[in-house]
């Protein structure tokens, strides 16, 4: 194995470029090392101008999203051993489908304005005083939502999903699966008021089940499930809303 | 979705950023994705065989005559060269639908979600079945 292994990391000043360039560094090829250790390294010792998020290092957190070798990647757990074989450097990019602010960093508010879209938090028609108590749940209906609860917001199922970036009004799918999470939730209420803004083109329709989303996810939320779940649902309330009379709905 | 449309909006404000622009060809750069253009090209040739067989139940309505000339259409070269190629897509339509199913259908069954396994089993037993029941007909005329 050689002792080191090549980067071609996005760079990309706002004050200076015009288009993106490509910049090679070369790092120590350590067996536990990710890409993130990697980019840290060159951080620290090659070239301090080298900008990137990132936070928790263990695939909590969501902020190391990056495309690696053109697949979104969470780069605190993506390590630099499995690309020592290909004997070319690893291509290193800021998330697709995003606006790049510089270098690695994207802007994600689109993400954040479309979740919150969603309504992802329990509505109640009627808050039910404290003293009453907890609003309690069997393990069975946690089971029922509770890999929608695990998404981190790291939105590499966006830089996955070719619909998000052909048409960017699309909610996507880590909104679409949050919205489900809180559906799905046996203290919820909500479902009616999420379904205004899920039920519609730019919502789970826009979706054409591509798939990638949940095969990028790192915590296997399957997002695409999650969607394709909503399409039923959507579309049987629609039906109930012809068929049957107000009272019964 | 009035709430998205405005979200998007936000980049006119800061001309700094970059946006790359998404390539025609982008669905050639990754085999999932082709998979997916030709999983949706497959609907023409779904399309295709209701076709063939509106064409089939058309010259049947007509009479002996027009259902051998039917029969003879089928057996020009470029018609069959068609049909095979329809053939794969409709085959390849099926497979990959029935694969994808467990994502959109989350059965449960006294409190668990019933195994991916089952649920494209049940859609292959189905389809098997109604095969053998066609096959029958066909194999008894």
């Amino acid at each position: 194995m050689p002792e080191t292994i090549s980067l071609e990391v996005l760079r990309y000043s706002p004050e200076r470029d015009t288009e993106p360039t490509f910049q090679r560094y070369d790092v120590p090829l350590n067996k536990d090392w990710v890409i993130l250790d990697a980019l840290n390294y060159i951080k620290d010792k090659v070239d301090g101008s080298l900008t990137f998020r990132w936070s928790c290092r263990m695939g909590i957190c969501g902020s190391c999203g990056m495309m690696v070798n053109g697949e979104p990647k969470l780069t605190c757990a993506t390590f630099l051993s499995n690309y020592a074989k290909e004997g070319r450097p690893v291509r290193v990019q800021p998330l697709r489908y995003f606006p790049v602010i510089r270098d690695l960093v994207v802007e994600v508010t689109d993400f954040m304005s479309k979740l919150q879209s969603v309504k992802p938090w329990l509505i109640r028609k009627e808050e039910k005083p404290t003293s009453e108590g907890e609003y309690l749940q069997t393990p069975d209906q946690l089971n029922r939502y509770k890999q929608f609860s695990m998404c981190i917001n790291c939105v590499l199922c966006y830089a996955a999903c070719p619909v998000y970036g052909l048409d960017p009004v699309f909610i996507g799918p880590a909104a679409i699966a949050l919205a489900q999470r809180y559906n799905m939730d046996s203290r919820d209420e909500g479902a009616h008021e999420r379904m205004d803004v899920l039920a519609q083109h730019e919502g789970i329709w826009g979706c054409t089940f591509v798939g990638e989303c949940t095969k990028v996810c790192p915590k296997n939320v399957d997002p695409a499930g999650a969607i394709q779940q909503y399409k039923l649902t959507a579309t049987i309330e629609r039906f109930k809303s012809f068929l049957l009379p107000r009272g019964a709905k | 979705m009035s709430d998205a449309r405005q979200t998007t909006r936000y980049t006119e404000y800061h001309p700094r950023w970059y946006r790359s622009r998404v390539s025609t060809w982008w669905w050639l750069a990754r085999w999932p994705y082709l998979k997916f253009i030709l999983r949706e090209i497959s609907s023409v040739f779904v399309a295709w065989f209701v076709v063939v067989l509106l064409l089939q139940i058309r010259a049947l309505s007509r009479g002996p005559q027009a259902y051998s000339q039917f029969e003879r259409w089928l057996q020009h070269p470029p018609v069959v060269l068609l049909n095979l190629i329809a053939l794969f897509f409709v085959v390849f339509h099926a497979v990959t639908w029935f694969n994808l199913a467990p994502r959109a259908m989350a059965v449960r069954f006294r409190g668990k979600r019933v195994p991916d396994l089952w649920i494209v089993g049940t859609n292959y037993a189905a389809w098997a079945a109604i095969s053998l029941v066609v096959a029958w007909f066909l194999v008894r005329s």
